[in-house]
Order: C-alpha cells, then structure tokens, then sequence
C-alpha cells in the first residue's frame, strides 16, 4: 500500500514559478522606460547575463546531482539575471556583464546551497564584485536620449559591449557620463552648491536625473502591483524609502545647498529598484513582519550614509548586503507573538 | 451588535458548500452489519458487557465507560452480537481496533427509554452529567472529547459564557448547516440543557456568514425569551473560525493561553451537533447512536447529508449516495484542509465522523518536486497561531527539536493553512506532525528511561544498602561474637580465678602444712 497522502488534499494555489513570472512581469514597464531613456544596451547586457545564468546553473546543478528542470524553470535565476542587467550601465565590456551573472549564479547562489539557501543576494552579489573590480567601467553610464549628445543606436551599443569599437568621431568619455548621483557626490565634495550642480550638468532636467526618474517611477509601479499580487509585502520597501526620504529631509533642511531634496534620493539611483526589487528578494529578506521593517531601515541608513559620505555614489547594494548578513540575527529578535503566548514567552 | 474579533492569518477558501445541502437530510438505511469500535472518543477505551451471540436492543450499551475520561458505546440498531474483533478503523494511520459487531435484524427494537422532557432542571448537575456520560455523548466536531467532562467545570471555575460551534469552516462539510437549518430546536433545547449543568450566564451561537440559512433558523427557533440569554452571531468566513481557540477569539476577544483550556476562562465551546446529541439524551433518553455526515465532492452522485446510524460501513454508505469510484482518486474522511485519507472502504462511521470527501484526480496536485523553501513569508501571513511555519519547518528537517519547542512548535493546530499558501509545495503540517511524534516519542521514551534508571538507581542504592547493611549486620555480629568471647573469657576468667580460690581453699591446709614446712625449713 502507498503511503496515505496528508492534508491539505487541495491543489497548489502559488508556486515558485509563479512568484518569480509576476516579478518579471512587474520589471517590464521599468525595462521600457531604460530602453527609451538609455538605448538597447540593457537588452544586450541582458541577453549575456541570462545565457550566462542559464549556463551557469545548468552546469552547477549538474554539478550538485540536481534535478534540471524544476530549477530551471523556477523563474528566480531569470529574475537574478535581468537584475544585473538593470544593474550595469548599457554601454559596458561584454565580459562584464558574464563575470558579474558567473560569480552570482556559482559561488553567491549555488556554493552557498542554491534556491533558497544563499544568505546573499546572488544579484548584488555579483553586481559589487564587478563595482569593486572595474569601478571605472561600472559607473558611466549613457546620457538619457531625450538629452542632446551622441544617440547609440543597437549596433552601435552592440559593436562597442562586444567589440569594444566605438563609432567613428567619438570617444568614451565624450559618450559616457556620471550618473546624477555620481555627480552630486563628486560636485559637492568639490564644494559646489546642489543649485549650481543642477544648472551646469546636462544629467539633470529641472528637477531629477533626466530619464532616472521615469525608471524610477515605472519600478514604483511595478513594486506596487508586486505588493497588490501579495508577491511582496509593504513592510521593506516603506521602511527603506521611509527612511531614506526622512534622513535626506532631515539634511535638506538642515542645508539645502549641500544636499539635494528627499525626491532626488527616492527617485535617483538605485532607490525605487531596491526598494521593489532587491530588497524584498525573499530568500536573503527579514521574514517575520518586524523584521522586515528593521531590515527595510538598515538598508536606508546604509544607502544613504554612503551617498552622501562613502566612495560610492550609491550604496543600495551595499545596503542590502550587509543587512542580508543580519538578518538572521534581525528575524531571531523579531519573532511575533505566538497566539496565546506573552510577549517574551 | 456585539463586537467580533479578528484573529491573525486564516484563508478564504472556496466553500463547496451548495453541493451536498441542496436537499433535505437522508435517513441512511440500517446496514446489515454494524461495526462499533470499542474506541472512538478521546479517552480510555471502552470495555464491552456484552457477548458473541447475545441479543441487543436498539440504544442498548454494549461497552461502558471506563475511566475518568472515558464514553460508553451503544449499540446503533437492534440485533446479534456475532463478533468482537479487531476490525479496521477510520484513523489517519488505518489501524485495526477492536470492534464489536452487530448483525442486524432489521427490527430496529428500541431498548426502554427514560425520556426526562422538563424535569432535567430540577436533577443535580451531577445527576445530569451522569446521565450525558452514560448517554455516549461525545463532541461531535471532530475531536470526540466526551461531552459530561466539558458539562463539569469543577468548583473553582465558574462558567460566563457557553459558546455553540455552527462555525463549520471547512469547505465542502455541511453537516452542521443541515442540522441547523432543519433540527434548530434540537440544538437550542441541547443548548438550555448544557446550560443548565453548567449554570451559564451568556450562550453564544458563533456561525459563519457564508450559511445565512442556518443563521435565519437558528434565530426563527428562539422564543423571546431564549433570545435574552441565547446570541445568535454571525462571524466572517474564514478558515479556520471554526478552530476553538480562534472562534473564542472572534466572540470574546479572549486569547487562550497556551497551556490554558477555556474553561478557565469561565469559557465552554461545544459543537452544535453535541448540543442536539445532548438533547436527545436528556429529554428523549435516547443514547448516541446516529449522527449526520455529510457525503460529497466530484466522485459522488448523490452529494447530501445522510443521518447515519454509528458503526455503518463507509461502503454501505457511499453506495448509497452513489459513489462512482472510477471518478475518486482519493477519498478523505473530514474536510480537504485537515481530513485524513482513508484506502479502505469497511471502517465504519464513528462517533466523530463528519464528512466523506471524495476528490478527483483533477482537484489534486500532480506529484511534484517540492522546491527548497524561498522563505516568501507567505505561510506566516496566513498562520493563525502566528508562528513561524518556515523556521519550524527548517528545524523539523534539522530534527532540532530544542529549537522546535523554542519556536512554538506545540501551538500548531495543524489547521493546513500554510501548506495551502506555500509556493515550493512543501507539505508542511506533515513535517509538523511528525516532530510533534517524534518529540512524543522521544520524551516517553526518556520517560521510560527515566523510570528505567530510577528503578536502576534504586537497585544500586538497595544493593549498596543491603550491602551495607550486611556488612553492618557481620560487623555488628563480629563485635558481638567478640564481646560475648571476651565476656565468656572474662567469665572463663573469673570462674578460673575462683576454681582456683576454692582449689587453694581446699588446698589451704596442705599449703599451710607445706608453708609451714617452709617456715619450718627456714
């Protein structure tokens, strides 16, 4: 006789699968308003990263005498991968993109144990290996299209990621600038006031980074209809733009020529991203409601320290590493109150 | 209006309630056999006063009560005793218990019955609670507690509140609807009963909001009168507000502790059918011998509830609520959320027995890889004990048990909301059921062993202490030996000393002659 089935006897209402398919989904608004704003490199960057992944966790989990298919199509290695790709800037070496989704993909995913078991995000993971490595390569970016400057079409893009040949009557540097943070931190450590920044880079329309703050905004929407779905919960992503908005208003008040206004921080660099989509990746997240919102603070103090006072022009990733390390240590101190128990039973 | 209370996680399930209770109640027919185990309630197991061969009556006990907690069995219809022997059970594990079997004579003779109509409130409630005891009653809710130890709080614990169970949140079972929309009486006439035994102040009658027929019954039945001591309430379909921690929780905003039952809290909660049961009991005399299940799901005909004579074989009644068993791929006695699986169609309808769930290939997972736990979270969302489903279930697969204990593991009610919710499939009431056995196993096990060395302890010490003892006892003996040596050489001594006296004495003259002589000599 085979083994009694236990309860529940229902059908599964959610699978991994799922979970991941509606994260990418949630992307694809976000991914529109990138490929507008900044060209097709993403799609270029992309591509390599998902063959990369691909690869990648095929031969590990070939390696580790796994099952192929279920972890194949569980979605979260597509979700790791175009993560990066949001991540890099589009003009980029095509080994770049492939070191950052091999370093992820084997040793942040599958040496720590694969889905479900690696403490880091294998995403940022990979991602600040290659920020650390090629700092200069990792942080010039295109200017946003709707600006004047040299428009990369795909080939263009493309013959440079793979080729590294740039079009006739250019360069590198005439191609590629800061980002609007990157230039905040250089200008004002320069002493320059935020007004006279805003008025002399080409990075900045009236009020944001040119194009930042519609991928910004389009990740926004993404991240709420993530949090409709019940996908994700509100408590990491309030707790994290929270508090980066109430310490930026803090300094802005404090002193508005030296530090920009709390939208320039929820809406530049990698705030809206994280907030949706990196912080709340449920493997390397606080669990327990509490915890989510101390976690979701953390990486707000970190980003925000290191925009305004680290090396970094952004330090989203950075925030979510080193608060993944804590979250053991956040959950165990967090655990709710267990129906009919006292508080610190 | 009196103000409800959410309590934490739960589902909102698909009811699949329409299907069985679109008809009235089907009096099932008397079976040719009828199986009784001996066990069927929460307690010790019942011994049986009667014999192969012996002639039994309809409502006559044929197994009383044994212990304190403990229900008497009766026999379900008139007919012969042609066995007592172990016949299988409807039990999550499919065990084989003794039964006692009744051949049917199709006569349905009822022993004598002492009906007690309005004279129940001038019995002591002790009388009363002799009379439910002897009555078989036990909850009819699934847990199969017997009832009069629910009707005796004891004298320190004064009863306020005496909550009904209509709740019935499990999709699918409608059992307790069918009885509410057709039999309120019964139920409220059970209600003033147990009312009375436990001397209540407030009855509360908790109903979920998808069963508004039951609730217009219910309210329709009662006088007047009954409607200043009786709240009929409507609460929110949510699984699981039928669980009794969580409906106390919605009706009185109290939370049991852990270690607590309601009764302390001057809070009893007895299932509406128990209530009828009670009532039947009481003023009609009549014993428990029939309940109502509820007979459903795709594979199932004639989907309905069936009132059941006690100990009918599950073949007999899914025959005739028409089970086509090409159609079913699993068959589940219970709900789809908590129900256990049965293989074996001959275990009969017990006392506990609510529902026949057949379910369909379709309305199953097919076998799938379970995937590594993404710690989503989604589990502690729904958990109505507001536990922490994925690290118990981390520490289960650890067998850390330590650590099970330390997250709680003992407040799980099994309820299966998690397992429904998980994205990677992980069956994880099972695992929690398995290291609550285990954890069982281990502490009777280190019980035994604590016994075993106690007993192994006290050997040694009685050894030793015999040892002692003896050795005590030779010293002491020795000494003894010893004494009484030295005092008979003391005595040899003495009475040597004085033979020589009295030698010397008699001697004396030949010594004086001889001293003389010596003086003489001199």
């Amino acid at each position: 006789m085979s083994p009694l089935h236990t309860s529940p006897h229902t059908l599964f209402t959610n699978s991994v699968t799922r979970v991941m398919l509606l994260v990418v989904i949630a992307m694809v608004p976000a991914m529109i308003a990138y490929i507008h704003f900044f060209g097709w490199g993403i799609l270029i960057n992309a591509t390599l990263c998902l063959v990369t992944a691909f690869s990648c966790e095929t031969a590990m989990l070939r390696l580790r005498n796994r099952p192929l298919w279920p972890y194949l199509t569980d979605g979260s290695i597509l979700v790791t991968a175009l993560l990066i790709a949001f991540a890099l800037p589009p003009i980029l070496p095509w080994w770049i993109p492939v070191l950052a989704t091999a370093f992820a993909t084997i040793i942040a995913k599958h040496l720590y144990g694969g889905l479900g078991y690696n403490p880091f995000n294998p995403a940022m993971a990979g991602y600040v290996v290659l920020l650390i490595s090629f700092p200069k390569q990792m942080t010039a970016w295109l200017p946003a299209q709707s600006d004047q400057g040299y428009a990369m079409g795909f080939i263009d893009n493309l013959r440079y990621n793979l080729f590294n040949e740039l079009p006739a009557n250019t360069s590198y540097d005439i191609l590629t600038q800061a980002t609007p943070l990157d230039v905040v931190e250089a200008q004002t450590g320069l002493g320059h006031n935020i007004a006279e920044i805003e008025n002399s880079f080409v990075q900045f329309s009236d009020y944001f980074g040119v194009g930042w703050d519609w991928v910004s905004l389009m990740f926004l929407l993404g991240g709420l209809f993530l949090i409709y779905k019940r996908v994700i919960s509100w408590q990491i992503p309030i707790a994290m733009l929270g508090t980066l908005a109430l310490l930026s208003s803090i300094a802005y008040l404090y002193n508005d020529q030296i530090h920009p206004d709390p939208l320039f921080h929820l809406l530049g660099g990698a705030s809206m991203i994280g907030a949706f989509f990196i912080a709340t990746d449920p493997v390397t997240a606080s669990t327990t409601p509490r915890g989510q919102i101390v976690y979701g603070i953390g990486i707000g103090i970190i980003s925000y320290v290191i925009r305004t006072w680290g090396n970094y022009p952004d330090g989203v990733a950075f925030g979510v590493l080193l608060m993944n390390i804590a979250v053991p240590t956040i959950d165990y101190y967090t655990q709710p109150r267990v129906f009919g128990h006292d508080k610190d039973d | 209006m009196r103000k409800l209370n959410a309590f934490h996680g739960g589902l909102k399930l698909e009811g699949h309630k329409q299907i069985s209770i679109q008809e009235p109640i089907i009096t099932a027919e008397i079976p040719e056999e009828l199986i009784h185990p001996l066990h069927q309630h929460i307690g010790d197991t019942a011994q049986p006063i009667v014999e192969v061969g012996d002639r039994v009556l309809t409502g006559q006990m044929i197994a009383q009560a044994e212990g304190f907690i403990s229900a008497p069995v009766h026999a379900a219809s008139s007919g012969t005793v042609i066995a007592i022997e172990p016949r299988l059970v409807a039990h999550p594990s499919s065990i084989k218990d003794t039964c006692i079997v009744i051949k049917t004579d199709g006569k349905d003779e009822w022993i004598e019955t002492t009906p007690h109509n309005e004279d129940y409130k001038r019995m002591d409630p002790s009388g009363l609670r002799n009379l439910i005891r002897d009555s078989g009653v036990v909850g009819l809710g699934g847990a199969g507690f017997p009832s009069y130890i629910k009707l005796n709080p004891g004298a320190k614990n004064g009863i306020s509140t005496l909550i009904l169970n209509g709740a019935e949140c499990e999709p699918y079972i409608t059992c307790d609807a069918a009885l509410m929309i057709e039999r309120p009486r019964e139920i409220i006439d059970g209600l003033l009963i147990m009312r009375h035994a436990l001397q209540a102040k407030v009855c509360l009658i908790g109903i979920e909001d998808n069963k508004p027929e039951a609730i217009q019954a219910m309210q329709q039945a009662l006088t007047l009168q009954e409607k200043t001591i009786i709240d009929v309430i409507t609460i929110p379909t949510r699984y699981p507000a039928g669980s009794e921690k969580q409906l106390i929780k919605t009706l009185t905003n109290i939370e049991l502790n852990a270690n607590q039952l309601p009764v302390h809290n001057g809070i009893v909660v007895h299932n509406v059918a128990t209530a009828a049961a009670v009532g039947h009991a009481v003023l009609l005399g009549k014993p428990l011998i029939s309940r109502i299940v509820t007979v459903t799901g795709a594979a199932i005909d004639r989907p309905n509830n069936y009132d059941v004579r006690l100990g009918t074989s599950m073949q007999v009644l899914s025959r005739q609520a028409e089970l086509q068993s090409h159609k079913m791929e699993r068959l589940v006695v219970g709900g789809p959320m908590m129900g256990f699986e049965i293989t074996e169609l001959e275990s009969p309808v017990l006392k506990t027995t609510n529902c026949l769930l057949t379910i369909t290939a379709e309305e199953l997972p097919q076998e799938m890889h379970a995937m590594p736990c993404i710690r989503c979270g989604d589990c502690i969302r729904v958990c109505p004990a507001n536990l922490l489903p994925q690290q118990l279930y981390w520490h289960a697969r650890a067998k850390d048990f330590e650590k099970l204990q330390q997250y709680s593991l003992f407040d799980c009610i099994e309820c299966g909301c998690c397992t429904y919710v998980c994205p990677s499939h992980i069956p994880l009431v099972h695992y929690y059921r398995f290291a609550k056995t285990e954890i069982g196993a281990q502490e009777r096990d280190r019980k035994k062993s604590d016994i075993a060395r106690q007993r192994h302890e006290f050997n040694q010490y009685r050894a030793e202490r015999k040892k002692q003892d003896d050795e005590e006892r030779r010293r002491k003996k020795k000494e003894l030996l010893k004494k009484s040596q030295q005092s008979e050489h003391k005595q040899d001594a003495i009475a040597a000393a004085l033979a020589r006296v009295n030698a010397k004495k008699e001697k004396a003259p030949a010594n004086t002659d001889i001293d003389n002589k010596k003086e003489t000599n001199q």
